[in-house]
């Protein structure tokens, strides 16, 4: 079957490819660009540890096909960090232990990322509804939550 | 190896502390790599064909259709699984499992797999395959599947443990009895007793991450295998025995785990994986969906349970029984037999007796979920505690206080204790503000004690002294949530130098010596205990090296805060030589300086936790909200408090997920009908308050920083914790685990009539 040509952006880096219409950009992110961050926890938009960002708007990259990143900007898990600088949500994540095996981390920090964008200082109620899309299995959430309020915190200075 | 025997007093530096774990940078960054994110040249994509029924016998397979199929390189049944299992039925069982031979058992039993240059030509391979099933009668339900008449699962089974050997088959694999004293007569000492029959509906261990692995095997018989698994070892001697390989030929690598809980301890795909790539002549990698997941891996038991408890008036309670039916899917298993010996764990009792039976149903093979068995046990027993304690009119926290087992109380399946947490647990929750707060109209306040037994086993650790003084720690227990950290901790702290100077990490199977798997919270307590004992053998050799360097006897080197030092006053002008020193000398007073160790880790120290929650229900529409969590749990000694905290908060989130809402839910054809995220649905950030902890440390004799394990005893009491606030909340008591918002609903509207949900 012809593959389709895709020009995109890809954490700031322009991209092309060939992918099939069926394919899923996040088959097209992990097996045809090597960019395996994000992660397919269920391949049905319910787990969220697939997470990236097109075009400023949060999507589980699993419900997305490769094909629909034409001319769009995508920001993945790999794009978060500015050489040897973490980005605070990654640093508070480290310093509050908000993660255990950590499968789950990529898109928690990408949904977080997306989160504070659009609302700097959330109360924890907000923090709470604004990442119920993303699962975790291991933390209870209270880390990841506190690990969101002290970068939110950071963020704004 | 010199063991302290009782840790008081002891100072630490490293241990204790709360630096950033050592996998940290990676996990934030997407570079981690798990069990899918690794490929090889000339991988295949392997996909398995799982039967749609629960219980059929298979016919005929005819794999010649997918076999022509352009791009498909292997397909396989079980005839290209052959029995090598020597009348090892628990192997049989896990072969079978692994890859149907006869019947299929169960909704997603694997019965053909293949392997194909693509996913997309994998998946159309699979629709090629035709099985003949002729279907057979099925049973689901661990009650139903107990009785007499039951369709059979399997005609070989006749009950253990019975008096008498049954004449007929059936599918109650085993009795367990566990206990002592006289519970006739102690009923007959009770002024109260208090008999209930439980429910607890079967639920999956839910890591985010599925299994997956590549496997490669090479014409000259070598094989490796990359895969997320808790257990590297086990893996490798399971595939090897199954395959028919050497062990050492066998090269299992673990990937980083993306959760696991007891459900990355069985093989299921990894044989197939293997088998398929030995027949491609190729990689394959194998991935499983979550539907794949959900139908053909996991679960816990499903379980019913009967308890009845009696006590005095003054409080004492005289005789506890209970009756405990497991399921075990449609394999014998252990898991009631569990469940009856951590019942009463928590209680010093002369009366005591549990039965477990042990039940098939047309399910998943059980496998272990953390704890495994416990949190059922401890739902029925908490529940008819808090129950009791208010007929005897007495405070739920009081009764247990006046209850609770101690140092040399002799446990109810068997054993004596040493000293434990309970107790202390108990006065803990007593004193905690929580228990003060103030409860609104359609809020009630639960709490719950819980068990667990904690396990060491085999380990196996090398420490290696780089000639710039950095330290690699090899280790071979899986890191499942943060032991790298801890064992880093431990390794710095034994050898007195920064957590910065040494490196942990997970070796696969041929680099090291044998190690159990990552379970019965054993990562951190044995590996500690084999680190220590490496890091003293390294000591023994950097005190030779600095006796060397300094041409004095090696008895009069001893070894202080990371330095060697020259004991006596004639060595006055001898500064002391650190470990960097020594090893940078290393090439020419005798070569590598490394520490090893090779121990069974005996003397897990017994686990107990406490826990307090407060509840709100809304009688519109029986949805439960926790508003309030409190855990208190004995850690022995925390290695690394912040990954111990959340192991308490992980432990209790899962448990919570199971008290209200994740449940199996079978369709009367058999079928599972909410394999998937969103109709079995775990807890969510907004589903949850924060999870407060509070560490005691009740130092395990038997470590020698007095470490107990702690990663599963947190999911052991919010069953019953939540249960006793529901039903504190809505004035009937809650029987059946997951106390969904229509089994609530339910409750509400009987308990008009003063009938129990």
């Amino acid at each position: 079957m012809a593959g389709i040509a895709v020009s995109t952006t890809i954490n700031g880096d322009a991209v092309e490819y060939l992918c099939q219409p069926d394919e899923t950009l996040l088959d097209v992110l992990r097996d045809r660009l090597g960019l395996t961050g994000a992660k397919e926890g269920c391949g049905t938009g319910d787990c969220g540890a697939c997470s990236v960002i097109v075009d400023d708007r949060l999507v589980c990259s699993c419900l997305v096909l490769g094909a629909e990143a034409e001319g769009r900007r995508v920001e993945t898990i790999e794009g978060m960090a500015h050489g040897d600088t973490l980005h605070p949500l990654q640093q508070k994540f480290l310093e509050h232990a908000a993660l255990q095996c950590g499968i789950c981390t990529p898109g928690f920090l990408i949904a977080a990322k997306d989160l504070l964008a659009k609302n700097p200082d959330p109360t924890e109620e907000e923090i709470r509804f604004g990442l119920a899309g993303n699962l975790c299995r291991c933390t209870g959430y209270d880390k990841i939550v506190r690990a969101v309020q002290d970068a939110a915190s950071v963020m704004r200075g | 190896m010199n063991f302290d025997p009782r840790l008081t007093n002891r100072s630490f530096s490293a241990v204790g502390t709360r630096p950033i774990r050592p996998d940290g940078i990676d996990k934030v960054t997407g570079r981690a790599r798990y069990g899918a994110d690794f490929n090889m040249a000339g991988q295949l994509v392997g996909r398995v064909l799982r039967s749609p029924h629960a219980h059929a016998v298979i016919r005929g397979i005819d794999t010649s259709k997918a076999e022509a199929l352009p791009g498909v390189k292997a397909v396989i049944t079980a005839a290209d699984l052959p029995d090598l299992t020597g009348g090892d039925s628990a192997l049989y069982d896990i072969l079978d499992n692994c890859m149907a031979r006869r019947k299929a058992l169960y909704d997603g039993h694997a019965v053909a797999a293949v392997a194909a240059i693509d996913a997309r030509t994998a998946r159309q391979a699979l629709k090629l395959i035709s099985v003949d099933y002729e279907v057979l009668p099925h049973v689901t339900d661990v009650d139903e599947a107990f009785r007499h008449g039951a369709p059979l699962i399997d005609d070989a089974i006749f009950t253990e443990g019975l008096v008498e050997k049954p004449v007929k088959p059936s599918n109650v694999v085993k009795r367990t009895q566990f206990g002592h004293g006289d519970v006739h007569k102690g009923f007959g000492e009770a002024d109260f007793i208090v008999e209930r029959s439980f429910r607890t509906e079967q639920t999956h261990q839910g890591y985010i991450e599925p299994h997956a692995c590549v496997a490669s095997v090479s014409a000259d018989g070598m094989a490796e295998l990359w895969v997320c698994t808790q257990g590297p070892f086990v893996y490798r001697q399971h595939c090897a025995q199954l395959l028919g390989m050497e062990a050492s030929k066998l090269r299992v690598t673990s990937s980083e785990i993306g959760g696991g809980f007891g459900g990355k301890t069985h093989v299921w795909a990894e044989p197939v994986a293997l088998a398929l790539s030995r027949k491609a002549g190729r990689p394959v990698k194998l991935v499983m969906t979550r539907d794949e997941v959900f139908r053909a891996s996991g679960p816990t038991s499903a379980t019913s349970i009967d308890v009845r408890i009696g006590a005095r008036k003054d409080g004492t309670i005289t005789a506890a029984e209970a009756t405990l039916r497991y399921s075990c899917g449609p394999y014998a298993g252990g898991w009631a037999e569990v469940g009856a010996m951590t019942a009463f764990a928590c209680y010093r009792l002369d009366n005591v007796r549990t039965v477990g039976f042990e039940v098939l149903v047309n399910r998943p093979k059980t496998a272990a979920y953390r704890a495994p068995s416990a949190p059922m046990a401890a739902f029925a027993v908490e529940s008819s505690i808090d129950e009791l304690a208010g007929k005897v009119g007495m405070d739920a926290v009081d009764f247990r206080i006046k209850n609770a087992a101690q140092e040399g109380t002799r446990a109810s399946y068997g054993p004596v204790y040493g000293p434990i947490g309970i107790g202390p647990t108990l006065e803990a929750v007593k004193n905690h503000p929580h228990m003060q707060a103030p409860l609104k109209k359609n809020q009630g306040r639960g709490m719950a004690c819980g068990f667990w037994f904690n396990f060491g086993g085999q380990t196996c650790v090398d420490l290696n002294i780089g000639m710039d003084g950095s330290v690699s720690l090899a280790v071979g227990t899986v890191d499942v949530g943060g032991s790298r950290a801890s064992l880093s901790l431990v390794a710095a702290e034994e050898l007195g130098i920064d957590y910065g100077q040494v490196k942990a990490i997970v070796a696969d199977t041929s680099s090291l010596g044998y190690n159990d798997m990552t379970d019965g919270s054993r990562g951190t307590f044995s590996s500690s205990m084999a680190t220590i004992s490496a890091a003293r053998n390294a000591i023994l050799i950097l005190r030779e090296r600095a006796a060397q360097m300094w041409d004095i006897p090696a008895d009069d080197v001893v070894w202080e805060k990371g330095h060697a030092l020259a004991r006596g006053e004639k060595y006055g002008n001898l500064s002391p030589l650190s470990l960097k020193e020594i090893a940078a000398q290393s090439g020419t007073t005798g070569g590598p300086i490394a520490g090893h160790s090779e121990l069974v880790a005996d003397g897990a120290g017994v686990s107990f936790a406490t826990h307090i929650c407060d509840i709100e229900v809304d009688p519109e529409t029986g949805a439960t909200r926790v508003l309030r969590y409190t855990v208190v749990q004995d850690a022995g000694k925390a290695v690394h408090p912040t990954y111990v905290e959340g192991q308490y908060q992980g432990g209790a989130a899962q448990g919570i997920g199971w008290a209200l809402n994740e449940e199996y839910i079978y369709g009367k054809d058999g079928r599972l009908q909410n394999a998937g995220f969103l109709d079995y649905r775990i807890p969510v950030c907004s589903d949850l308050p924060m999870i407060d902890t509070q560490i005691l440390e009740i130092p395990n004799p038997n470590h020698p920083y007095g470490v107990r394990g702690v990663g599963e005893t947190s999911i052991v009491p919010p069953l019953a914790a939540i249960a006793n606030a529901v039903s504190n909340a809505v004035g009937v008591r809650m029987t059946h685990i997951p106390m969904s918002p229509p089994r609530i609903l339910a409750a509400l509207e009987a308990g008009a009539g003063k009938h129990d949900a």
